[in-house]
C-alpha cells in the first residue's frame, strides 16, 4: 500500500513536491466507470475529538484561508454558530449545542465541527448525474470537480448529512475537500493544522482509530461511560470521524444522525427507477414496432370519402 | 347526437373530397409549442436520468445550460398545455358512445375499424391520452418546482426533494410512453397528421374515425359555402 501522510502537524517539505493524487487513483467517478486503480493508497481520516474542542473557530478561519473563500459577513442569529449554516463559501462550521445532561445535571457545551464526512459509500456521488463531477480517491477522499458540475443539486438529495451547497455565483456544488490538494503533497488538512488543542488530527484511518481508542479510554476513565468513535457503518464508515463523549446519542451534537444511510428513496431513484424507466420506454417503442409490423396502416378508403360526400350532400 | 362535442372552428367544406376543419391556427400553434417543449424536456430530462444519455446535454450547450433551461422549458410547457386543456377539456369529457367504442377498442388496435361503433370528436383512447397528459403534467410541474433548487430551494425539505425527484422521473417516463403512443397513433392512422399541420382532415377520415362528429357537424349545418372561383 502506498503511504499516506501520517500527521497534520509536521511541517511540509520546502522542496517542490509532485501531486500524489491523480486520475489514476480514482476508485469511483460519478455517472461513469473508472478502471481499477493501479495502486491502493492508504486510507486516510480526519479525527475530530469533540471533547477537546474549545470552539475557537481556528479551523473555520484556516479553511477560509486555504480555500480562499469569502463568506459573507452575517448577523448574529442568537447562537455562536457563525455563519448561520454551511454555505458555498464555508465548508466547515462549528455547531454549538447547550445540553442539559439529565444524569449529572451539568450543562454541557457540545461543539461539533460540521462538514463533509467523506463517506466510504458516498450518497452524493451516487446521486450525481454529471460524469466526473464527484470523484472518490483510493485514500477515501470524496472530491467535487467543479468544471464537471452542472449545479443540479442531486448531491444534496443524495447526502445523508446535508453537506453540499450550491453556489449562486458559479452554480456548482461546494463542500469540504478534506484538503485533497494539501494531502496530495503530503500535508494534512488546513483545519487540522490550525487546531490549537489538537482536537482535529489527520493521518491514516488506522492511526486515527488507534488515537481515538486512547482518547475513548481516557474519557471513560473520567466518567464518560458512553464515549466512543463515530464512524457510521451505514455509509461504509467515514473518512472524517468524531470522538464523542456521548456516542450513544449523537443527535445531541446538533443533530448528528445516529445511523446515517443513503436514503432508500435515493436508492430507488438511482436503482429501480432506472431499470423500470428504460424497460417502460423500451416496451412502448417495441409495442410500436410490433404493431406496425403486424397491423397495416389504417388508411381511409375511397368508399369512406364517398360516404362522407353523400352525407354532406344529404344534409345541405 | 347532442352529446358529441364539437368545437367552434370545426366546419365542413363540401367538395371532392369533403374537407373538414378540425384545428384552427391558434390550436395548432398551441399544440406545436407544447410538442416542441415536450421534446426538449424529454431530451434534457433523459440526460439527467441516466449517465448513458448525459451526452444529450450537448444539444443544449452543456450540462450547466441543460440544467438551467430544463425547468424554464417546463414552465413554457405547463402554460402551453394549460392552453390546450382550456381549449379541449370539454371535447374530452366521457360520452355515451365511448362505452360501446371501448368494448371494441381491441378491434381498433387490430385494424378492424369496421367492427368499431362510431364515436365523436375524440375516441376514448384519445381521451385517455388527454387526461393522462393533464395529470402527469400537473405532477411534473409540482415535483419540478420542488427540485428547482435555483429559485425554490427553501420551499421544500431535503426528504421531500428526494421523493419529488423520484416521482418526477417516473412521471416523466410515463409521459414519454404515452407520447410515443400518441405519435405512433397519429402516424398509423393515415391522414391524421394533416389535422395538426393544415388544420383539416378529409371527410373520409372523419367518416371512418369520428363519424358522430362529422354527422353532428352536418346536422348542425356547420358547412362552409364552397369557395366560388374568382369572376
Amino acid at each position: 500500500m502506498e503511504p499516506s501522510p501520517h500527521t497534520a502537524t509536521s511541517n511540509p517539505p520546502v522542496a517542490a513536491t509532485n501531486t500524489n493524487l491523480t486520475e489514476r487513483d480514482l476508485v469511483r467517478r460519478s455517472a461513469s466507470t473508472v478502471p481499477p486503480p493501479a495502486r491502493q493508497l492508504e486510507p486516510v481520516a480526519k479525527l475530530i475529538d469533540v471533547s477537546k474542542c474549545i470552539g475557537c473557530k481556528a479551523c473555520q478561519s484556516a479553511c477560509i484561508e486555504w480555500n480562499d473563500t469569502h463568506p459573507a459577513i452575517e448577523t448574529n442569529t442568537g447562537v455562536y454558530d457563525n455563519p448561520h449554516d454551511l454555505t458555498p463559501d464555508m465548508f466547515t462550521l462549528m455547531r454549538f449545542t447547550e445540553w442539559d445532561n439529565p444524569q449529572t445535571g451539568n450543562l454541557e457545551w457540545l461543539i461539533r465541527k460540521d462538514g463533509c464526512m467523506h463517506c466510504e459509500d458516498p450518497g452524493c456521488l451516487k446521486a450525481c448525474p454529471a460524469p466526473g463531477a464527484i470523484v472518490q480517491y483510493s485514500n477515501g477522499i470524496v472530491d467535487f470537480v467543479h468544471e464537471n458540475c452542472i449545479g443540479c443539486g442531486y448531491c444534496i438529495k443524495g447526502c445523508p448529512f446535508n453537506i453540499p451547497r450550491i453556489s449562486k455565483v458559479d452554480h456548482t456544488a461546494y463542500k469540504c475537500t478534506l484538503c485533497s490538494d494539501r494531502v496530495a503533497v503530503g500535508q494534512g488538512p488546513a483545519c487540522a493544522k490550525a487546531c490549537p488543542t489538537h482536537a482535529i488530527t489527520f493521518g491514516t484511518k488506522d492511526d486515527m482509530k488507534k488515537l481515538a481508542d486512547s482518547r475513548i479510554e481516557d474519557l471513560k476513565s473520567r466518567g464518560y461511560d458512553n464515549a466512543g468513535l463515530y464512524d457510521p457503518p451505514g455509509v461504509g464508515g467515514t473518512h472524517v470521524m468524531y470522538v464523542l463523549h456521548h456516542n450513544d446519542q449523537p443527535e445531541i451534537y446538533a443533530n448528528l444522525p445516529k445511523d446515517p444511510k443513503v436514503s432508500p428513496v435515493v436508492n430507488a431513484w438511482k436503482g429501480m427507477a432506472k431499470y423500470l424507466g428504460f424497460a417502460a420506454l423500451g416496451l412502448a417503442a417495441a409495442a410500436g414496432v410490433l404493431h406496425s409490423a403486424l397491423v397495416s396502416p389504417n388508411r381511409v378508403t375511397r368508399e369512406d370519402e364517398e360516404k362522407a360526400e353523400d352525407l354532406v350532400k344529404e344534409k345541405t | 347526437m347532442a352529446q358529441t362535442s364539437i368545437e367552434k372552428e370545426d366546419a365542413i367544406h363540401p367538395g371532392n373530397p369533403v374537407v373538414v376543419d378540425r384545428y384552427n391556427r391558434a390550436a395548432r400553434a398551441n399544440h406545436w409549442i407544447t410538442a416542441i417543449s415536450l421534446i426538449l424536456l424529454a431530451l434534457s430530462g433523459l440526460a439527467f436520468f441516466h449517465p448513458s444519455l448525459f451526452f444529450l446535454t450537448g444539444l443544449f450547450g452543456g450540462g450547466q445550460n441543460a440544467r438551467a433551461l430544463h425547468p424554464w422549458i417546463g414552465v413554457v410547457l405547463f402554460f402551453s398545455f394549460a392552453g390546450l386543456f382550456i381549449r379541449f377539456w370539454r371535447a374530452n369529457l366521457p360520452e355515451k358512445a365511448d362505452r360501446d367504442w371501448l368494448a371494441h377498442a381491441g378491434d381498433m388496435i387490430k385494424g378492424d375499424e369496421e367492427k368499431v361503433p362510431p364515436v365523436g370528436r375524440y375516441n376514448p383512447i384519445q381521451k385517455f391520452n388527454f387526461w393522462a397528459m393533464s395529470l402527469l403534467i400537473i405532477a411534473l410541474i409540482v415535483t419540478g418546482l420542488a427540485i428547482w433548487d435555483q429559485y425554490f430551494f427553501d420551499w421544500t425539505t431535503i426528504p421531500q426533494k428526494r421523493v419529488a425527484v423520484l416521482v418526477h422521473s417516473l412521471t416523466a417516463i410515463a409521459l414519454i410512453c404515452i407520447w410515443i403512443a400518441h405519435v405512433y397513433a397519429a402516424i398509423w392512422a393515415r391522414g391524421t397528421l394533416r389535422a395538426m399541420t393544415r388544420g383539416s382532415v378529409t371527410g373520409g377520415w372523419a367518416w371512418k374515425h369520428h363519424r358522430l362528429w362529422l354527422k353532428e357537424l352536418a346536422e348542425r349545418h356547420k358547412v362552409k359555402k364552397p369557395a366560388t372561383p374568382a369572376e
